[in-house]
C-alpha cells in the first residue's frame, strides 16, 4: 500500500510533466494536422536553456535566492524557447502546409534530428548534472521498519506549476480572441481566413504557446532529474505523444489526463514490473492505441469520407 | 520580412537589412545554448565558459546564408512548396547514368586496387564502396514500401536489425554458412514484416509512421534486455567471417590466396564482400524494377496514389501492403545478414532509431520511386560522413576536441528540411510509365501522389 | 415489360452516431436497366450507393446481388446459411461483404462524386490497374511474371488490346500516355468509367457521372452509357442531379427524400409525381404538397 501511495505521487510528478510536452503535440496537430516531431527536441532544448540560465544566474551573477532564480529561469527558458520554435515553424513548416501530407512530417524529423545533434554538437555528449535543489522532503508515512513515502517540494512544485499554468492555458483557448481564432482555425482554416482571422499568425502563436508549455516541462524535468542530455529528447517526445494520443489528439484535456495515465503506467511499469522494459510499454501503448482507438479516449472518431 | 512581390532588379540594402535581421535573430536564439557551454571542472561541479566566437561565426553564417538566399531569389516563397519536372534533356541524360554508374561500380575496386596497392586500397573500398552500397540497398529495399506503395515506414532498422541478429544467432549456435543463413535471415526478416504490418495496415500515413517507429524501438530494446539470447548491450561477437564458395579468406594453405596462387593480403576478402552486397544490392534493383512492370507493382503505384479507388476495383489492398512490407523487409534482412557477415559482430547499437530516419532520408531525398535517386542520395549522404571523418585537418584550425563526424547528423538534418522546403519530391522528382503505347514520357512530380494521406 | 432483378435492396437503413442517413429504404435495379437514384442534396443517395459498393456496412438491410438469374427460395438459404456469398450459384449478399470483395467477386465497379483517378499514372495504367485481379493471377501472383514467362506476357497483350478497345469508346486513345491528371474534366469523368469497366462488371454504379460536364459532353457519356448497357450488357444505377440525363435515359427512376424512398417509378411517372416535384421545390407543409398536387393536377403518379 505505502509502495503504491509513493509511486502515485512519483506518477503524478512526471505526469504533469508529459502533459504540458504533450499539449504542444495535440494543439499543433489539432490546428495543422501535423505530427510535430520536432517537438521532443524542443523540449530538450528548453532544459538546456534553463540548465544554462540556471548556472549562468547563480554563478556569473551570484544570485542566492533559489525561487527568484527558479522564477527567472522559467521566465527567461519560456521566452527562448518560444523564438525557437516559432523560427522553426517559418523556416521548416510555413511553407510546407498545402505541399503533399507528409512533407511537414519529414521536415519536423529533419528538425528533430538537426535540434538533437545541434545541442550534441555544441554542448558535448556527456550528460550535465546540476546541483540537487529544492530537494528537501516531507514523510507522509514513517511506520516502524516500513516503507517510508516521501513527497518532495520538487514534486509539489511540479504540480502546481503545472497546474497554474494549465489554468491559465485554459483561459487563453477558452476565453480569449487568440482561442476563438485558433479553434476557428482547426475547424476550417480556408474559412477563418475568409472571415479575417490571420491564419499565419495564428499558427504561429500556436507553436509558441506550445513551446512555451515545453519549456516549462523542460525546467521542471531538469528540476526533477538533475541530468539533462542531448539525447533526452526523442523517448520523452515519444512519451509525451503517446499522451496525447492516449487522451484523444486534438482534444486539450485529453493531452493532461494521457499525460497523467502515461506517467502512472511509467512509474508502476518500473516498479512492479521491470524498469528495463518500461520503454517499451510506453511505445506499446502508442501503437496499441493507434491501431485499435485512434481516436483516444476524450477525442472525435472520424469517419471515413468517400 | 520578404513580403510582397519579388523585385525585379537585386535591392542590395533590402537583402543585407533581411539578412542582418535574420543574423540577429539567429544571435538572440543561440544566445545561452551555443555561446555557454556546461562543463563539469575538477570537482564534477558544472561551470559554465564563454565561446563568443561561436556565436558570432554562427550569426555570420546565417547572415552570408540568408543574403546568397536572396541573390538567388530562392528565398521562401508564399506559395505552397511544389516542384517542376527536370528538363527532358535532363531524364535523357539521367538515363545514361545508369549504365554507366554500374560500370564504374564494376571496376571501382579492381581500379582502386591498381591504383594504390593492397593497403591503400583498404578503405576505399571498404569504407565508401561497401558502406555506401549497404545503404544503396536499403534505399532501394525502403523505396518499395516508401517509393512504391507510398506507406511510410520509420522502423526500416527492425528488419535489418532481423537479419543481422538471424546470421549472428544462426551460425553462432548452429554452425550453419552464410549461404545458408543469407536467405533464412531474409525469410525470417519478412516474416517479420508481415507480423508488424499486418496490425497496421488500417492506419493513415502519420500514424503509420510513428507505429513502425514505435515497433522499430520495442525490437530494438528487446534486443538490448533480452541478455540470455542476444547478450545484452554486448552484442555477439566471433561471427564467422564469409568465405568464397568454402575457401576461407585465410593465409593458410587451404585459404582464398593460396588456392589461387595469390600472395595473402585481407584485401582479397574485402573485395569479395564488396562485389557480394554490389550482387545483393543490383538483386534488389532488378526485383524492384520487374515488379513495377508487372500488376502488382502497378498496384502499389495505384495505392499509393488512391486507396479509396483501389478498393472500388477490386484490388485486395491487405495482401498488397503486406506484400510491399514483406519485401522491402527481406532486403533489409539481406543487408542485415550482409552486415553481420562483413563486421564479424553485431550489438544494437548499429540498429538506432537514428539509423532508420538515415535511410529514410536517403529515400526521401532520392526521390521516393527513383532507384537513381536513391543510389545518389546515398553515395551523397553516406560517402559525405565518411569524407567528415577525413577533415581531421580542421582540428588544427578548431583545436582537438573538434570531431567533424559529429556534424554529419546534423547536415543530415538540415538537408531533410531544405530538400523538403526546395524540392519535396526529391532529387529525381519525375516518373516514368510503366507501360506505354507510344513513347514513354517521364511524368511532372507535380502530379505524382506521394504516400498515403 | 417485366425485367429480373439484379439487385434487389431490402429495408436498407443507415445510421451515423444519431442521425438516420438512410431510413428503411427498398427498391430494385433490374437487369440491362439504366436506374437513376435521384433527389435533393442530403438525400441519402451517396449513402446508399456506398453500402451497396460496401465502402459502408449497413445499419439494417439486405442487399442481394443476383448475377445468376433471382431465385428466392437460394435468396433465402444463403442468407440462413451465414455465408457472404455463393458464387457459382451468382449470389451476393452485399451487406456483408467488404468493399473490395464486392468489386472483385460481385463485380460492382462504381465511380465516385469527386473523380477519384490515379493521377500521376498514365491513362493506360489507369485502365490496367482496372484489370488488375485477372493480370495478377496470370503474373502467378508475381512469380511468373517476374521471370517474364510468356504466359503472362499473352495475358498482359489481350489486356492491353482491351485497354485499346475502351481508349477508343472514350476517344482518349491519342492521350494514352499521359498522366490522367493532365486530362479534362469530361475526359477524366470518361476515363474513370472505362477504368472501371475494364474489369467487367455486372453492374456498374455512377455517383453524378454528368457533374460539371457541358451539354455536349453531357450527350457524349449518354451515348456512353448506352453503348454499356447495348454491348457489355452491364446494368447501370446512376446518382444524377442533371434531369434532361435522368429523364433521357434512365428506364425506371427512385427518388430519395430525407433519407426516405418517396417515389419508384418510370421517368414519365416520376416527372409528374407531386412529392418530388414538393421534394425539388423544398415546400415542407404536407397541406401545401396537396395544394401543389391540385394546381397540378397530377396526384396520380404515385
Amino acid at each position: 500500500m505505502d509502495v503504491f501511495l509513493q509511486q502515485l505521487i512519483n506518477g503524478i510528478a512526471l505526469g504533469s510533466i508529459y502533459g504540458l510536452i504533450a499539449i504542444g503535440y495535440t494543439m499543433v496537430f489539432g490546428i495543422i494536422g501535423m505530427i510535430n516531431f520536432a517537438h521532443g527536441d524542443v523540449f530538450m532544448l528548453s532544459a538546456f536553456i534553463a540548465l544554462i540560465l540556471f548556472l549562468a544566474l547563480t554563478q556569473f551573477l551570484g544570485m542566492t535566492s533559489l525561487p527568484l532564480v527558479f522564477v527567472l529561469v522559467l521566465v527567461a527558458a519560456m521566452a527562448l524557447t518560444s523564438l525557437w520554435n516559432f523560427v522553426i515553424e517559418r523556416v521548416a513548416y510555413r511553407r510546407l502546409r498545402g505541399s503533399f501530407r507528409l512533407a511537414p512530417l519529414i521536415s519536423a524529423l529533419g528538425m528533430s534530428i538537426f535540434l538533437a545533434n545541434f545541442v550534441y554538437v555544441v554542448q558535448g555528449p556527456r550528460n550535465k548534472a546540476v546541483p540537487p535543489i529544492f530537494s528537501e522532503v516531507i514523510h507522509i508515512t514513517a511506520g516502524p521498519g516500513g516503507y517510508n513515502v516521501t513527497l518532495s517540494y520538487k514534486q509539489i512544485l511540479i504540480v502546481v506549476v503545472t497546474a497554474v499554468l494549465l489554468a491559465a492555458f485554459w483561459y487563453v483557448v477558452q476565453k480569449t480572441p487568440l482561442g476563438r481564432a485558433q479553434r476557428a482555425c482547426e475547424q476550417d482554416a480556408k474559412m477563418a481566413a475568409l472571415l479575417g482571422v490571420n491564419v499565419d499568425r495564428t499558427i504561429a502563436l500556436t507553436f509558441v504557446i506550445g513551446a512555451a508549455l515545453a519549456a516549462v516541462a523542460g525546467v521542471l524535468y531538469m528540476l526533477y532529474y538533475g541530468v539533462v542530455n542531448a539525447a533526452d529528447g526523442f523517448v520523452p517526445g515519444v512519451k509525451a505523444f503517446t499522451a496525447a494520443v492516449l487522451g484523444g489528439i486534438g482534444s486539450l484535456p485529453g493531452a493532461v489526463l494521457g499525460g497523467l495515465l502515461i506517467g502512472l503506467i511509467e512509474t508502476f511499469w518500473s516498479a512492479y514490473f521491470s524498469a528495463d522494459y518500461k520503454d517499451v510499454a510506453a511505445f506499446s501503448i502508442l501503437a496499441i492505441t493507434l491501431i485499435f482507438v485512434p481516436s483516444g479516449l476524450l477525442g472525435r472518431p472520424d469517419v471515413e469520407k468517400v | 520580412m520578404a513580403a510582397g512581390a519579388a523585385p525585379d532588379r537585386f535591392d542590395f540594402v533590402r537583402a543585407s537589412k533581411d539578412a542582418a535581421l535574420a543574423a540577429i535573430i539567429a544571435a538572440g536564439l543561440s544566445f545561452p545554448i551555443l555561446a555557454l557551454r556546461a562543463e563539469p571542472d575538477i570537482d564534477n561541479r558544472l561551470t559554465l565558459q564563454g565561446r563568443w566566437s561561436w556565436l558570432f561565426i554562427a550569426a555570420l553564417i546565417v547572415f552570408v546564408g540568408r543574403f546568397l538566399l536572396a541573390i538567388f531569389d530562392i528565398r521562401p516563397r508564399r506559395k505552397p512548396a511544389t516542384d517542376e519536372a527536370l528538363p527532358a534533356s535532363a531524364y535523357r541524360a539521367a538515363r545514361l547514368i545508369g549504365p554507366a554508374g554500374l560500370a564504374l561500380l564494376f571496376v571501382f575496386p579492381l581500379a582502386v586496387f591498381a591504383a594504390l596497392g593492397p593497403q591503400g586500397s583498404l578503405k576505399w573500398i571498404d569504407n565508401y564502396g561497401i558502406q555506401i552500397l549497404i545503404y544503396v540497398m536499403l534505399g532501394w529495399g525502403l523505396n518499395i514500401v516508401v517509393g512504391l506503395a507510398g506507406l511510410l515506414d520509420l522502423g526500416y532498422v527492425a528488419f535489418y536489425a532481423v537479419g543481422a541478429y538471424s546470421y549472428a544467432l544462426l551460425s553462432t549456435t548452429f554452425g550453419l554458412s552464410f549461404w545458408i543463413c543469407l536467405p533464412l535471415a531474409g525469410i525470417l526478416a519478412a516474416f517479420w514484416g508481415i507480423l508488424l504490418g499486418f496490425p497496421v495496415l488500417r492506419l493513415r500515413g502519420d500514424y503509420l509512421a510513428i507505429v513502425t517507429m514505435a515497433f522499430g524501438e520495442i525490437i530494438r530494446i528487446v534486443l538490448v534486455n533480452w541478455s540470455v539470447v542476444t547478450n545484452g548491450d554486448a552484442g555477439i561477437s566471433g561471427i564467422p567471417r564469409a568465405s568464397f564458395f568454402g575457401l576461407p579468406f585465410t593465409a593458410g594453405p587451404n585459404g582464398f590466396a593460396a588456392t589461387f596462387g595469390l600472395k595473402f593480403s585481407p584485401i582479397h576478402r574485402v573485395i569479395f564482400l564488396y562485389y557480394l552486397i554490389l550482387c545483393l544490392a543490383l538483386l534488389t534493383n532488378f526485383v524492384t524494377v520487374r515488379l513495377r512492370r508487372l500488376p502488382i507493382g502497378r498496384a502499389w503505384e495505384a495505392l499509393r496514389e488512391d486507396e479509396i479507388a483501389c478498393r472500388s476495383l477490386g484490388l485486395d489492398t491487405v495482401k498488397l501492403k503486406l506484400a510491399a512490407f514483406a519485401l522491402g523487409a527481406m532486403f533489409g534482412g539481406f543487408a542485415g545478414a550482409f552486415f553481420a557477415v562483413r563486421q564479424g559482430f553485431v550489438s544494437p547499437s548499429s540498429f538506432t532509431f537514428i539509423e532508420s530516419a538515415t535511410i529514410l532520408a536517403i529515400v526521401v531525398l532520392g526521390g521516393r520511386g527513383s532507384q537513381l535517386g536513391v543510389a545518389l542520395a546515398a553515395a551523397v549522404i553516406i560517402g559525405g560522413s565518411e569524407i567528415l571523418r577525413e577533415l581531421d585537418f580542421l582540428k588544427q584550425i578548431f583545436g582537438e576536441d573538434f570531431d567533424p563526424t559529429q556534424y554529419r547528423m546534423l547536415i543530415v538534418g538540415i538537408a531533410m528540411v531544405m530538400m523538403m522546403n526546395w524540392r519535396p519530391r526529391g532529387l529525381v522528382a519525375t516518373r516514368a510509365p510503366t507501360i506505354a503505347l507510344g513513347e514513354r514520357h517521364a511524368i511532372a512530380g507535380a502530379l505524382v501522389k506521394e504516400v498515403h494521406g | 415489360m417485366h425485367r429480373d432483378p439484379l439487385l434487389t435492396i431490402e429495408h436498407l437503413t443507415m445510421r451515423f452516431g444519431g442521425l438516420t442517413a438512410v431510413d428503411d429504404v427498398s427498391f430494385e435495379v433490374r437487369r440491362g436497366d439504366i436506374t437513376a437514384l435521384i433527389g435533393p442534396n442530403g438525400a441519402g443517395k451517396t449513402t446508399v450507393f456506398n453500402c451497396i459498393t460496401g465502402f459502408y456496412r449497413p445499419s439494417a438491410g439486405r442487399l442481394v446481388l443476383s448475377s445468376g438469374g433471382f431465385d428466392a427460395n437460394a435468396i433465402i438459404a444463403l442468407t440462413n446459411s451465414g455465408r457472404r456469398y455463393s458464387k457459382h450459384q451468382g449470389l451476393f449478399l452485399l451487406e456483408r461483404m467488404p468493399d473490395q470483395e464486392i468489386a472483385r467477386e460481385a463485380r460492382v465497379a462504381r465511380t465516385f462524386q469527386n473523380i477519384r483517378l490515379f493521377t500521376g499514372m498514365t491513362v493506360l495504367e489507369n485502365l490496367m490497374v482496372g484489370e488488375h485481379n485477372p493480370l495478377m493471377r496470370a503474373s502467378g501472383y508475381s512469380v511468373f511474371g517476374l521471370f517474364g514467362l510468356p504466359a503472362y506476357r499473352r495475358r498482359e497483350a489481350q489486356a492491353l488490346d482491351h485497354a485499346r478497345a475502351w481508349l477508343d469508346r472514350i476517344g482518349l486513345t491519342a492521350r494514352a500516355d499521359d498522366p490522367a491528371g493532365a486530362l479534362p474534366y469530361g475526359a477524366q469523368r470518361r476515363l474513370e468509367i472505362a477504368r472501371a469497366m475494364m474489369s467487367d462488371p455486372t453492374l456498374l454504379c455512377l455517383d453524378e457521372p454528368a457533374a460539371g460536364l457541358n451539354p455536349r459532353e453531357s450527350a457524349e457519356l449518354n451515348e456512353l452509357l448506352r453503348t454499356i448497357l447495348d454491348e457489355q450488357g452491364t446494368s447501370i444505377l446512376l446518382i444524377e442531379h442533371d434531369m434532361s440525363v435522368v429523364m433521357q435515359i434512365s428506364d425506371h427512376v427512385i427518388v430519395l427524400d430525407y433519407g426516405e424512398k418517396i417515389a419508384d417509378g418510370r421517368p414519365d411517372e416520376i416527372r409528374n409525381d407531386a412529392r418530388v416535384i414538393a421534394a425539388y421545390l423544398g415546400v415542407e407543409d404536407e397541406g401545401e404538397v396537396e395544394e401543389i398536387e391540385a394546381a397540378l393536377g397530377a396526384g396520380q403518379g404515385r
